[in-house]
């Protein structure tokens, strides 16, 4: 299964990102494969809106059926659920961290959008 | 008969005093004078007048997609400057709370499978007063546009031949530039405070870069330092007048009378104001 996480670096090692619409990077792994390859989000790091909104339309064209981030606003969570878009919030470290946990089945899966759009940490 | 002028009241810090100068302006100028209240979010000025108002619904056009035509080409999602419009596959997703209503999306679509329908943002409350006419913007609970509605409001500033005063939202912002412009001139209210000076500063790069002419009203001048004052001498601005800090006006402010009610003798000095702003911005009282 392709999965999408927020990545605050470009490896596994770096820490999760907690933003999923201004995450530095999204890293698409293939879990069966274990083959990794990096998405950048510049596009939207400094958007005034809409950020979560193109965020999830680039992790869908990845073609990934599950998305692990800290936290995911309103917007963003109606585009991937729309596109069956599964989505995992998780406070893991690192990007390695998360995807352990979620291997293991130990992260439960969102029904709705966790923050506010435009939260702050 | 006074020439017609439009005259804008803004700041750049919230709670200077706006309101309170917008009206005492209009209560100097007289009969025939027109009130806009384009502080949307927050209008005010009709809590100190007792004006009988009609209303009217603003709109504006946002578009729909018909889904049947849309091929997902994807040159709306070019076109949209604000991250309204999301592509999935070959399914367009529109969030109609980011958009604009700038059309622009409308007007690439190849298909046609964009059409535009009215959208109420808010409305317009028309009102009168024995001596002046009242035209308020009411922003609705959850829109986030308000320029649409605030040049809805002005639009109103064409009935008038006499002196238009326009009641600005606080800000450097969009709204806060789309309430002064076209103005004749700007009386920017402040307050002689470390925040007061800080966002008149901002206001006024705002205004050059607008080409207004404009000039300072310092609200309770007796109740800080002498920063602004020294700023407007620096930058040439003219300092038209100055309110004390007095417990009288705020204790009427706080039972909707207005200023010029509380503090009568201010009226020549709001006098003195308006022939000051018509001799700088060029219009001579016609007699």
């Amino acid at each position: 299964m392709k999965i999408a996480l927020t990545s605050q670096g470009d490896s596994l090692e770096a820490g999760l990102d907690p933003r999923f619409g201004r995450a530095e990077n999204f890293i698409v792994l293939d879990t069966e494969t274990r083959e990794a390859v990096i998405v950048p989000n510049t596009q939207n790091l400094n958007a005034p809106q809409g950020a979560g909104i193109q965020a999830a339309a680039t992790v869908a064209a990845a073609g990934v059926e599950a998305v692990i981030t800290g936290h995911c606003g309103p917007k963003a969570f109606k585009v991937l659920t729309t596109a069956n878009i599964r989505v995992f919030n998780t406070n893991a470290k690192t990007g390695r961290d998360a995807v352990a946990l979620f291997i293991a089945g130990k992260l439960a899966e969102a029904e709705k959008a966790d923050v506010e759009g435009h939260w702050m940490a | 008969m006074r020439r017609k002028i439009k005259i804008a009241v803004a700041s750049g810090k919230g709670g200077t005093g706006k309101t309170t100068v917008a009206l005492a302006l209009a209560d100097a100028a007289g009969a025939g004078t027109l009130l806009l209240d384009c502080d949307v979010e927050q209008p005010n000025c009709h809590l100190f007048l007792t004006a009988k108002a009609t209303e009217e619904p603003v709109t504006v056009l946002k578009p729909r997609v018909e889904e049947e035509l849309c091929n997902g080409c994807g040159r709306c999602l070019e076109v949209c400057q604000f991250n309204a419009i999301a592509l999935l596959g070959k399914k367009i997703l529109l969030f109609q709370d980011l958009c604009h209503g700038c059309g622009g999306c409308v007007r690439v679509c190849p298909r046609g499978a964009l059409r535009e329908e009215a959208s109420r943002i808010g409305e317009i409350g028309i009102g009168s007063t024995n001596t002046l006419s009242l035209i308020e913007g009411r922003l609705s609970i959850g829109q986030s546009m308000s320029p649409p509605l605030i040049r809805a409001v002005k639009e109103h500033s064409m009935e008038s031949s006499g002196i238009v005063i326009t009641d600005c939202p606080p800000g450097t912002a969009c709204p806060m530039a789309a309430a002064v412009r076209d103005s004749d001139f700007v009386v920017l209210v402040t307050e002689p405070t470390p925040f007061g000076l800080h966002d008149l500063g901002l206001a006024v790069d705002t205004l050059r870069l607008l080409k207004l002419p404009l000039g300072v009203v310092i609200n309770r001048s007796d109740n800080g330092d002498e920063s602004v004052q020294a700023y407007c001498y620096t930058k040439g601005i003219p300092v038209l007048l100055e309110i004390p800090n007095r417990r009288e006006i705020a204790e009427a402010y706080s039972r909707g009378v207005s200023l010029l009610k509380a503090v009568p003798e201010l009226r020549t000095e709001f006098e003195q104001v308006l022939k000051t702003i018509e001799k700088i911005s060029g219009s001579e009282p016609v007699k």
